[in-house]
Formats: structure tokens, C-alpha cells, sequence
């Protein structure tokens, strides 16, 4: 029986006067990739940022392996077992790429369990570890989206939480990209994304929501999802 | 041998204008504000320094070190009560915060210990030391040591600790920092504590190197290693040590060949040339993202 390992229930975000989300509910099951789709602006990084603790939701509660974790501060929700790979990235571009994924064990405390981690990440991706001195500023634009995955990795998240990783990539970056995350939830870890590319978000998930202007409109298995027509229409380029 | 006599002074001075440029150039860096409160906290060290002489006598060492924990916990304290409640807010209210707080110290020394000026104790009996030509009074080597240890401290703190790599991450994305389960909070908060126990040290050594202290005797420094800050590259630690020493080497150049009256002058005009020439400082990153 499948467990629910997230539960959004009425999230209400507001910035300042701007009511970016209105109340939507959504959950994931443990072992689900689970996604987010809809247009620039609907509010998808918003609820991201509002489940890892970044943004304070103005009502409604979110639960994490059953515990209310609304309004805990980042670093705490991290300890629990969620782990983002922001919009962008967000690497720190002056430390190397090993300074990167160390800090992607901040909350992790076994040095031996570590340093096991940091090689089953460079088996992962062998280019982070032949560069891994290099200041990953300097790195392309793939190899950060691999660093940035790899660090949220090193935190052993049970809940990994996706922004937009195929933005600003080439297709084929994408693609592969996107093998990685189906790697990475067969070996255990359960997946919310969000993306724009929706075609390649429904390839890979099993549940998708779609959101419009904060609000969910559509929800469903992602294989319906992506044979219905106003999703065609709207998010697929059909 | 004129030039390197002034050379060694000017070290002297601006390894202590290094030391409080640090403490500007590391909140900067995590919070991007300039705390003009950071002269009296190196004000406030001097202070911390004389009373702790008064109550046990003339030892260097202890007076060094509850200056830099008094500091430290002052430094927690402006942080937790003046600035967080501010944080997310507009920068402006901030940094007007941090000229009161500023004032308010002052004028708390001023009210309670008095406005004049206070001789400082003799904490380290002054001796010449005689290297090749050179006079160097011990005076100028303790305070040289005392600064390049600290400095050196520093660096293995923000290099090699866990607490130093957050610290560098969060000066370089407090949000991604955040996602890496970095306490943020705590991490500012040790910021402005070591900071401050850099300024405290700046404070002992002036009072052992220029003996004399007063309630306004943090504003011109503080400007001055601001301006180094700046000089350096805001936001960069090697940078405001480099900048330091530039402009204490700089000042005891103009007053050392006798133009004792542009002594202040120098520091000011070296800001608007940095501004106008590299605005980023000698250390300073540039400023590029990659989409």
C-alpha cells in the first residue's frame, strides 16, 4: 500500500498584495515522480519554494511522512528529508565542485556514510569528479545542472524537489537530464518537478497537476494527461 | 631607510585598519550592509581593554581576550535586536538603523565613563629593537603579530571549518545556503561575533600603540577602514586585509614627508579613485551569471 509522503492541503502564498497561490492540494506518494506543469507565472516555482520552507504560505498546511512541517524554517525541513535543486541551479559559483557537494552534506553528520555518498554521486556523473577542484563557476551549463543535482543527492533527500532542470539546456542535455531522474527515483527517492517542458515531464511522470495562475486545474495520471486535449493544446504544442 | 621606517608604521597602522575592515567586508558579504556601528564596537573593545586592566592589572593577553568576547557578544546582540527585525525590509532602514545604533554607543560611553579623552595603561613596556639601520619598537612587532594572527586565523576559520564554508556560501547565495540546511540565522549571527572580536582586537592595539581613547574615537577609523573595504573589494576578506595595509601605509606616507594635513584627505580621495577607476576593488568579484 502506498504511503503519502507529501500532502499540500489549501497552500495559499501571497506576495505582499499579489495572491500567487490560491489554495491548491496536491500530494505524493512515496516512490511517485510527481509534476507540476503549467504555464511562466502559474505558480509552480512558487509552490516549490513554499514546501522547502523559502516562502511562508499565508494559509493551509503542508505535511511531510505525516508530520505538519508548515512554517519550519529551510535548514530544518532539509534535516527532514526534503532536498531542492533550485530554478537556475544555484550552485556557489566561487567553490569548487567539491566544496559543492560537501555543503550538499550540511545536515549530515557520518563522514564515513559521506564520503560513500560523494562516490556514488562521481560514479553518477564522472565528469563532476574529474572536476571536481574546479570552481564550478566555471563549469557549462550541463555540468552545473549535474552539480546541482549531485548536491541535493549528498543530503540523501527521501523527497527530491525539481525546478525546472531542463532550463537553458540543449535537447540532448535534456534528455539525458531526465534519464538521470528516472535513475535516481528507481533507486529509491521519490520526485516532485516542476517543469515548462511538459512533454518531457509527463514522459517520465506517473501523476501530473497542472496549475494555471494558482490554481490547479487538471490533475491526473501523467499518460492521460498528456493525450488530453486542452493539455495538448495549452502545454504540449499540438 | 627613511622610506622603510615609514613603511613598518604604516604597516602598524593599517594592519589595524585591516582588522576592522574585515568585520565591514564579511557582514557586507552575507548581508549586504555597510553597519556603521563598527567603529564602536572597535571603540568599545579599547574600552572593554582599560576597564579589564583596571581590575587586574596590566596583562595583555586576558584584557585581548575578554575585549574580543565582550565584543563578540555586543556584536550578537546589535545583530539579533537591531538588525534582523529588518531583514527582507528595504535596505535603507537597515542602514539608518546602523548610524543610531552608532550614536548610541557613542553617547552611552560618553554618559556613563565621560567625554574626555582617557589615558591607556601601559599594557606592554616599550623597547627598541635595533635591525640593521631600523628602529622597531616592540610596540609595532606585537601589534604586526598580534594582527597577522588574527588574520591568519580567520583564513583556516572561513577556509577550512564547516561554519566557514557556510559562511562563504551564504555571502554567495543565502537562498541555495538555506536549501543546503545551512542555519542562515546562525550563520550571520557567528559573522557579526567575529567580526566584532576583530574590531575588539583593533581596539587593544591602538590603546597599547596610540595610548590614548575617547568615545569618538571609532568614527574616523571606522570610515577610514570602510574605505579600505571598499579599496579591497567589498565583500572579499583578503581584499579588506590588502586594503588595510594600503591605507595605513598610505596615511603614514602623506604624514610621514610632511603633509600632516591631508593625513584624513588621503583616505577619501583614494575611495573616489577606486570608485571612479574599479569599482569592485582591488579583490572584488566581478559580477557575471551564467543562465
Amino acid at each position: 500500500m502506498a504511503e503519502t509522503l507529501l500532502q499540500v492541503e489549501d497552500l495559499n502564498v501571497h506576495y505582499g498584495a499579489i495572491h500567487a497561490i490560491k489554495g491548491i492540494s496536491f500530494h505524493v506518494q512515496r516512490g511517485e515522480i510527481v509534476t507540476l506543469i503549467g504555464a511562466n507565472g502559474a505558480g509552480k516555482s512558487t509552490t516549490l519554494r513554499a514546501v522547502s520552507g523559502l516562502l511562508r504560505p499565508s494559509h493551509g498546511k503542508i505535511f511531510f511522512a505525516g508530520a505538519d512541517i508548515t512554517g519550519l524554517a529551510p535548514h530544518k525541513i532539509v534535516a527532514r528529508g526534503i532536498s531542492q535543486v533550485p530554478e537556475g541551479r544555484r550552485i556557489f559559483p566561487e567553490m569548487t565542485v567539491l566544496e559543492n557537494l560537501e555543503l550538499g552534506a550540511y545536515t549530515r553528520r557520518d563522514r564515513a556514510e559521506i564520503k560513500r555518498n560523494l562516490e556514488r554521486i562521481y560514479g553518477r556523473f564522472p565528469r563532476l569528479k574529474e572536476r571536481s577542484r574546479q570552481v564550478a563557476g566555471t563549469l557549462s551549463g550541463g555540468e552545473q545542472q549535474m552539480l546541482a543535482i549531485g548536491r541535493c543527492l549528498m543530503s540523501e533527500p527521501e523527497l527530491m524537489l525539481l525546478d525546472e532542470p531542463s532550463m537553458g539546456l540543449a535537447p540532448i542535455l535534456v534528455r539525458e537530464i531526465f534519464s538521470i531522474i528516472e535513475e535516481i527515483n528507481d533507486a529509491g527517492t521519490t520526485i516532485l518537478l516542476v517543469e515548462q517542458n511538459a512533454n518531457m515531464a509527463l514522459s517520465i511522470a506517473n501523476r501530473a497537476y497542472v496549475l494555471e495562475t494558482g490554481t490547479i486545474t487538471l490533475s491526473g495520471a501523467a499518460k492521460e494527461l498528456a493525450h488530453n486535449e486542452r493539455v495538448k493544446k495549452a502545454y504540449l504544442g499540438a | 631607510m627613511e622610506f622603510l621606517q615609514q613603511l613598518i608604521n604604516g604597516l602598524q597602522l593599517g594592519s589595524i585598519y585591516a582588522l576592522i575592515a574585515l568585520g565591514y567586508t564579511m557582514v557586507y558579504g552575507i548581508v549586504k550592509l555597510i553597519n556603521f556601528a563598527h567603529g564602536d564596537i572597535y571603540m568599545i573593545g579599547a574600552y572593554i581593554g582599560f576597564f579589564a586592566v583596571g581590575f587586574m592589572g596590566p596583562q595583555f593577553i586576558p584584557a585581548l581576550i575578554l575585549a574580543m568576547v565582550g565584543c563578540a557578544i555586543l556584536g550578537f546582540i546589535i545583530e539579533r535586536f537591531a538588525y534582523r527585525p529588518l531583514r527582507g525590509k528595504p535596505r535603507i532602514a537597515a542602514l539608518t538603523t546602523a548610524l543610531g545604533v552608532s550614536l548610541l554607543l557613542e553617547n552611552l560611553v560618553r554618559k556613563f565613563i565621560g567625554p574626555n579623552y582617557i589615558a591607556y595603561p601601559t599594557l606592554v613596556k616599550s623597547t627598541t629593537i635595533y635591525i640593521g639601520g631600523l628602529q622597531i619598537s616592540n610596540i609595532k612587532l606585537i601589534v604586526l603579530s598580534v594582527a597577522l594572527i588574527m588574520m591568519f586565523g580567520l583564513q583556516f576559520i572561513v577556509l577550512k571549518t564547516r561554519t566557514g564554508k557556510a559562511m562563504r556560501a551564504a555571502s554567495q547565495d543565502l537562498d541555495a545556503a538555506r536549501l543546503m540546511g545551512i542555519d542562515v540565522n546562525a550563520v550571520i549571527s557567528y559573522t557579526f561575533m567575529i567580526g566584532s572580536a576583530l574590531a575588539a582586537t583593533a581596539g587593544i592595539l591602538v590603546g597599547v600603540a596610540y595610548p590614548r581613547i575617547d568615545p569618538y574615537m571609532g568614527i574616523l577609523p571606522g570610515l577610514k577602514a570602510f574605505v579600505a573595504a571598499v579599496l579591497g573589494g567589498i565583500g572579499s576578506i583578503p581584499g579588506a586585509m590588502v586594503g588595510g595595509l594600503v591605507m595605513g601605509t598610505a596615511e603614514t606616507m602623506v604624514l610621514g614627508f610632511g603633509k600632516s594635513t591631508f593625513r584624513d584627505a588621503i583616505a577619501f580621495t583614494i575611495l573616489i579613485i577606486v570608485l571612479l577607476v574599479k569599482p569592485t576593488g582591488i579583490m572584488g568579484s566581478k559580477v557575471n551569471e551564467k543562465v
